[in-house]
């Protein structure tokens, strides 16, 4: 069973840069990426997003050439470059932890890998003197690795791996050395930088607010696999799987069966709720079983002190829980038929307004076109 | 006064005193002694030279003579002596850091479960005593030694080839003796590389050569320094090696200080010879801790 709406009806085709095909890679009879297919577009970036241990940093490593595949072909513009040297790949990476030479200037680490290619040396210090602009770093030239903050060590570490005008440029983790403020405001600057020069990124991260502030793309990855492809809005709007909607995000998940299914709308009946769940689109059935899932986001229900008007979508319950998070809060609310916990968002939007609170009762409800019906 | 006391006896001042107290009591007074009797006479005596301090009608006088330094000067031997000492050192350091480098390399870079049994097999000789060591080399290197009889049994060679009392045995001796004083802190320092920078290099277009010169070689470098020192400084004064596998011509410093001191009974001349010999190796000691501190700077 599939979802109705169609991931990626609003994208152009786009040029391919680097196809993926069928690639795995096993450690021991592990498999740490499995049959893994996957095409970078020109000019976009692409996060691969999973927890540690998905295999998104080995698939990484494969890109890089640190890692040989088991099996599978890696293509550039076409190219074969499976087995081509890491030296020979005109494909840089910002490491995690920057791998800067300690023993060399800020300078020195950006011109590394042009004078790998030989480059006059004229040439070369133009070149330097662009990147260091470009990341607003010129006035750090000479000094080493270990005089600069955080911050300034991953705009060096990105500089130099721009310096050699990659086809594509990876990034191992990019805000993992960062602390949170720092890692918000550099998320934007290394995009903008990235869409300055134009370069194909893929990224890979495990934080999905990253992920989502920088991808035009992402892939979710789990034990190997990819999950799913998608626009960060797809993903997080359209969940193909209970998988990926609970990595993304929160979500309320609900077990239920079709007991009525229309051309452009379906009933599901579930035990946690009061009513039945009304889908207002169709879902393109080829249903072995009637027994689905249902989720729906916390900021996509309402909650209400009053019983909601609509015959659908609702459910009673008592307020278990409340998370003050400033913006919003989070409320728990205890379903009164089947004591199973829903998430449900409240904007702050008054600084004193008369909330529900502990051991209230309400009603968290939702339109027919909130939630989104999942493969069981 | 008892207040006083216990400021002194902290916790802290006890531990950073103990290894000044080593350094004062086995290494600082022994060096003023030997300084003090460097500038007196030789005497036949017990001890065998003149006192320093005399008191001599109710007038403390105080004798110093710098007869043994000048003396030091005027025979090249002793001038030869040093020379021919930091020569040796100098080309047995390098001897030891080019066969002691590719093997600490190989051990560092070896799988990590199988690097303590080859750290074991560098460390398992110095189990057997060092003068045990040194002897064996005789029965390997003389003139109806294993080695020359192989040779001459094989037919590779008619007549025994001459390795014992010359400056080969003397080389091979130091350098097989001294290998893992290299060995051990290039091995500590090789092991700690993040091996990210590598392939960092990698992935900027740097070949296999290229990445250990640019990226380990320079960062092994304060590995090489503690390597060297142990090497450089025990074998300026070396007397076992040479003195068992070297010959009439294999003149070290530790010879001439053993032959002032036991053969001539001329204490003051041995002392000078010992005082400027701890002279000259301050100063590379100094030179290079002139050199780390510079580079800390440098990095700060």
């Amino acid at each position: 069973m599939t979802v109705a709406q169609n991931p990626n009806t609003n994208q152009s085709p786009k040029e391919t840069l680097m196809e993926i095909r069928q690639v795995s890679k096993t450690f021991d009879d592990v498999w740490a990426v499995d049959d893994v297919s996957l095409d970078i577009h020109k000019g976009e970036i692409f996060a691969l997003l999973g927890a540690s241990g998905s295999g998104k940093s080995t698939l990484l490593r494969i890109l890089a050439g640190f890692e040989r595949p088991t099996q599978g072909k890696l293509l550039l513009e076409g190219n074969d470059m499976t087995h081509l040297a890491p030296y020979r790949r005109p494909i840089n990476m910002m490491f995690q932890s920057y791998a800067l030479f300690p023993h060399m200037t800020v300078e020195k680490n950006i011109a590394f890998g042009l004078k790998q290619d030989n480059m006059p040396s004229g040439e070369i210090a133009d070149r330097v003197t662009k990147m260091l602009k470009m990341v607003h770093m010129e006035q750090y030239a000479n000094r080493k690795p270990d005089q600069l903050s955080g911050g300034q060590r991953q705009r060096i570490a990105l500089a130099r791996s721009l310096a050699k005008q990659p086809k594509l440029l990876l990034l191992d983790e990019p805000m993992g050395a960062l602390d949170k403020k720092l890692r918000t405001e550099m998320q934007l600057e290394v995009v903008g930088i990235l869409e300055k020069v134009g370069v194909t990124c893929v990224m890979v991260t495990h934080d999905q607010e990253e992920a989502m502030t920088m991808a035009t793309r992402m892939a979710i990855m789990d034990e190997g696999k990819i999950v799913q492809i998608g626009s960060p809005r797809d993903i997080y709007e359209s969940p193909n799987s209970r998988q990926t909607a609970e990595f993304i995000g929160s979500i309320n998940i609900f077990n239920g069966s079709i007991v009525d299914d229309q051309e452009d709308q379906l009933t599901i009946d579930s035990e946690d709720l009061d009513t039945p769940i009304l889908v207002g689109h169709g879902v393109s059935t080829s249903v072995e079983s009637r027994q689905v899932m249902y989720a729906v986001r916390p900021e996509k229900t309402m909650l209400t002190s009053g019983r909601p008007s609509q015959q659908c979508n609702w459910a009673e319950g008592t307020v278990h829980d409340i998370a003050y998070l400033g913006g919003h809060s989070i409320y728990y609310v205890k379903l009164n038929r089947s004591g199973k916990v829903v998430q449900s968002f409240l904007a702050n939007t008054e600084r004193r307004h008369e909330a529900p609170t502990w051991n209230d009762r309400v009603y968290v409800s939702w339109d027919e076109f909130a939630g989104v019906v999942l493969n069981s | 006064m008892k207040q006083k006391l216990n400021r002194w006896f902290t916790g802290r001042n006890l531990i950073i005193g103990v290894p000044f107290i080593w350094l004062f009591v086995f290494f600082l007074l022994p060096f003023i002694i030997v300084a003090k009797i460097s500038l007196a006479q030789a005497e036949i005596a017990i001890p065998p030279y003149t006192v320093m301090f005399e008191w001599m009608d109710g007038q403390l006088s105080i004798i110093i003579d710098f007869a043994s330094y000048i003396w030091l000067t005027e025979d090249a031997i002793y001038v030869d002596a040093y020379i021919n000492s930091i020569k040796m050192a100098f080309w047995s350091t390098l001897l030891c850091l080019l066969i002691g480098y590719p093997m600490a390399y190989a051990i560092a870079n070896a799988p990590s479960h199988k690097q303590p049994l080859w750290l074991l097999l560098i460390l398992l000789p110095s189990w057997t005593s060092f003068l045990i060591r040194v002897y064996a080399w005789i029965g390997l290197l003389k003139n109806n030694g294993i080695i020359n009889n192989f040779l001459l049994w094989t037919g590779v060679i008619d007549s025994p080839i001459q390795m014992m009392n010359t400056n080969f045995a003397v080389y091979l001796g130091i350098v097989y003796s001294y290998l893992p004083f290299m060995i051990l802190p290039l091995y500590a320092n090789l092991v700690k590389h993040d091996k990210s920078l590598l392939e960092a290099a990698s992935d900027l277009g740097a070949r296999k050569w290229t990445r250990f010169l640019r990226i380990t070689f320079p960062l092994s470098k304060n590995g090489i320094i503690a390597g060297s020192m142990l090497v450089f400084i025990p074998v300026v004064g070396e007397y076992v090696i040479p003195e068992l596998l070297g010959g009439s011509d294999t003149i070290m410093i530790g010879k001439i200080l053993w032959q002032e001191f036991f053969n001539n009974r001329d204490w003051p001349v041995a002392s000078a010879l010992a005082a400027i010999m701890v002279m000259i190796l301050i100063i590379p000691i100094t030179w290079f801790h002139h050199y780390e501190q510079k580079s800390l700077e440098d990095g700060l």
